[in-house]
C-alpha cells in the first residue's frame, strides 16, 4: 500500500507526472490549470524531475512542442484549460492523426463569452472529435491514477494515441483530497520506458505530417478511426492491470445502486460524487433511483452503456456543457447509442453547473423529480437548462 | 519503394501516415493539374535556359541535344516559361487540342 496523504489535486496530478518520469513538459499558464504546471516547473527547477520544461508563448505552441518531442520518442506532457484549449485545438487533431502518445490534463473551464474562469465541460466538448482517448475523472485519486494509465495505454504499440484526462476546474483542481500515492517501484513496473515504433532520428529519416491528396486522405482517416476503436480492449486491459496493482478498478461506465433502478442519473466528471449522495438520499426514501457515471468519453463505450441502461425506464442525463441550438453533448450521444434498441429508456436532459454554478445533492433530487413528472406527462425527450432565474 | 497513392489501402499505411522514404514526392504526378502545356519551337530556341531557371516546379531538364525539355509528368502548366522565353520559342497550347 502506498502512502495516503492530504494533497491539492493539482499537486497530486503534478506528482503523478513526475512519477511517470516524463521527459518534456510544455505549457502556458491559464486558470485553473496553473497549479499543475507551476508545481511541475518547481520540480524541474529543484532537480527533482529530470525533464525539459518549455515555457512557450501560447497553448498552440505548447502542444506543438509536445508534437515535436513526442515524435522523437520523448514522453511528453501538457496541461491547459478553456481558452487555452481553444487556441490549442488545431494541434490536438494533428497529435492524434500523427499517433503521438502525448498526455494532457485539462482542468475543465468554460469558454468565453462572457469571461468566466470556472468549471464546466464546454472546453473539452469543443474538441470532442479530435481523436484523443478521453477520460473524465470523478475525484483527485482518479486524476492521479489516470496519469499512469494514460501513458501506459497511449504508448502501447497497439494503441499509440494521445490521451486527455479531464479534471473539473476548481471543483477538483483546487481542492485538497486524500490521495493514495503509489510507490515509485510499482510505477516503474507498471509503466515501462516509451519505445516508439517510428520516431524522428537523423539515422533513419522519415516525414511526419506530410500532405495527403484526396486520393489517400480517406484511407488515413479510416486507419485513425480503426486505431481509436480498437484501443477499447487495451483500455480495459490497462485498467485491469492497474486494478491488480492498486486495488482500484476503473470501468468505461461505472454505476452506483443502479442494478434495479427505474430512474438512472447519468453524469460525467466530478458530478458523480455529489450525485451519489443524492442517490443515497432518494434510496432512503424508497425511490428507485441509481447513478451511471461515464468515465470514458472517447472511444465511446457503446456496449457498456447499453448494458448499464438495459433495465432503466428513464435516464436523467446531466450535461455540463451545451451544444447551443441542439442539446447537451452527452445526451445527444446517448440518444444515438440507444436508437437501435427495442426497449429505449426515455431521456430527460438537464444542462447544469455551467460556468461554475454549484450543483448540490438537493439539485440532483430536484432534477429527478422534475424529469419523472415530465416523462410521466409524455415529455419523453425533454431538455432544459436547470436552475435558470425566470 | 513507395507506390502511387491510389494503390494504398488503409491497412498498409504506416502509423500516423508517416512517410518512411524521404523524397517520395517525385512519385506524385502533378502534371495532370494543367490545362495548358508548353510547346517548344526548337528553331527559335537559343538554349539560354531561362525556362529551366524560372520553372517553379523544376520540370525542365537539359537534353543531350542541348535543349531544355519540359517533363509533363510534373509540369502544372503555369506558363512562366513561355512568358520568360526571350525569343518566344515556347507557346502554351491547350492539352485537349493537342489530342
Amino acid at each position: 500500500m502506498g502512502k495516503r496523504v492530504g494533497m491539492e489535486v493539482s499537486i497530486a496530478a503534478a506528482e503523478a507526472v513526475k512519477q511517470a518520469n516524463v521527459d518534456v513538459i510544455s505549457a502556458y499558464p491559464i486558470t485553473p490549470q496553473t497549479h499543475v504546471v507551476e508545481h511541475l516547473s518547481e520540480l524541474v527547477a529543484n532537480g527533482e524531475l529530470d525533464a525539459e520544461f518549455f515555457c512557450v508563448e501560447s497553448e498552440h505552441s505548447a502542444l506543438s512542442v509536445c508534437l515535436g518531442s513526442s515524435a522523437t520518442g520523448a514522453r511528453s506532457f501538457t496541461c491547459t484549460s478553456s481558452q487555452g484549449l481553444a487556441l490549442m485545438s488545431e494541434i490536438t487533431y494533428i497529435a492524434s492523426a500523427l499517433r503521438l502518445p502525448i498526455v494532457m490534463i485539462i482542468a475543465n473551464r468554460t469558454l468565453s463569452a462572457p469571461i468566466n474562469i470556472w468549471n464546466d465541460h464546454s472546453d473539452v466538448m469543443s474538441i470532442r472529435d479530435c481523436g484523443w482517448v478521453q477520460f473524465f475523472a470523478e475525484n483527485g485519486q482518479d486524476v492521479y491514477d489516470h496519469v499512469f494509465i494514460a501513458y501506459r495505454l497511449g504508448e502501447d504499440r497497439n494503441v499509440l494515441l494521445p490521451v486527455i484526462i479531464n479534471m473539473d476546474g476548481f471543483t477538483l483542481s483546487h481542492v485538497i483530497e486524500p490521495i493514495e500515492l503509489i510507490d515509485q517501484e510499482k510505477i516503474d513496473q507498471f509503466l515501462p520506458p516509451y519505445k516508439p515504433v517510428l520516431s524522428l532520428h537523423p539515422d533513419r529519416p522519415v516525414t511526419m505530417g506530410g500532405i495527403a491528396l484526396p486520393g489517400i486522405f480517406t484511407e488515413t482517416k479510416k486507419a485513425q478511426e480503426v486505431a481509436i476503436r480498437s484501443s477499447m480492449p487495451k483500455i480495459l486491459e490497462t485498467w485491469k492491470a492497474f486494478g491488480e496493482m492498486t486495488g482500484r478498478y476503473y470501468h468505461p461506465i461505472e454505476t452506483y445502486k443502479a442494478e434495479d433502478a427505474e430512474t438512472l442519473l447519468v453524469t460525467m466528471g466530478s458530478f458523480g460524487e455529489t450525485a451519489s449522495a443524492a442517490v443515497d438520499k432518494m434510496r432512503e426514501e424508497g425511490r428507485s433511483v441509481g447513478l451511471m457515471k461515464i468515465r470514458l468519453w472517447r472511444p465511446f463505450p457503446f456496449d457498456a452503456f447499453k448494458t448499464a441502461s438495459l433495465n432503466a425506464k428513464q435516464l436523467v442525463v446531466i450535461d455540463r456543457a451545451i451544444s447551443v441550438g441542439a442539446c447537451g453533448p452527452v445526451a445527444s450521444e446517448l440518444k444515438a447509442a440507444l436508437y437501435e434498441g427495442h426497449q429505449r429508456p426515455s431521456i430527460y436532459n438537464f444542462i447544469a453547473g455551467l460556468g461554475g454554478r454549484d450543483v448540490a445533492p438537493s439539485d440532483f433530487v430536484k432534477m429527478v423529480d422534475k424529469a419523472e413528472i415530465e416523462i410521466e406527462e409524455g415529455n419523453k425527450e425533454g431538455f432544459e437548462i436547470y436552475g435558470v432565474r425566470e | 519503394m513507395t507506390k502511387p497513392e491510389l494503390e494504398w489501402t488503409w491497412k498498409e499505411l504506416p502509423i500516423g501516415t508517416t512517410m518512411l522514404e524521404p523524397g517520395n514526392s517525385d512519385q506524385y504526378r502533378t502534371g495532370d493539374w494543367k490545362t495548358l502545356k508548353p510547346v517548344l519551337n526548337k528553331e527559335l530556341c537559343i538554349h539560354c535556359g531561362l525556362c529551366y531557371i524560372f520553372c517553379p516546379d523544376m520540370s525542365y531538364n537539359l537534353s543531350e541535344a542541348g535543349y531544355f525539355i519540359v517533363d509533363l509528368f510534373y509540369c502544372k502548366g503555369c506558363g512562366i516559361c513561355a512568358k520568360e522565353c526571350p525569343t518566344g520559342a515556347i507557346t502554351m497550347v491547350l492539352e485537349e487540342e493537342e489530342k
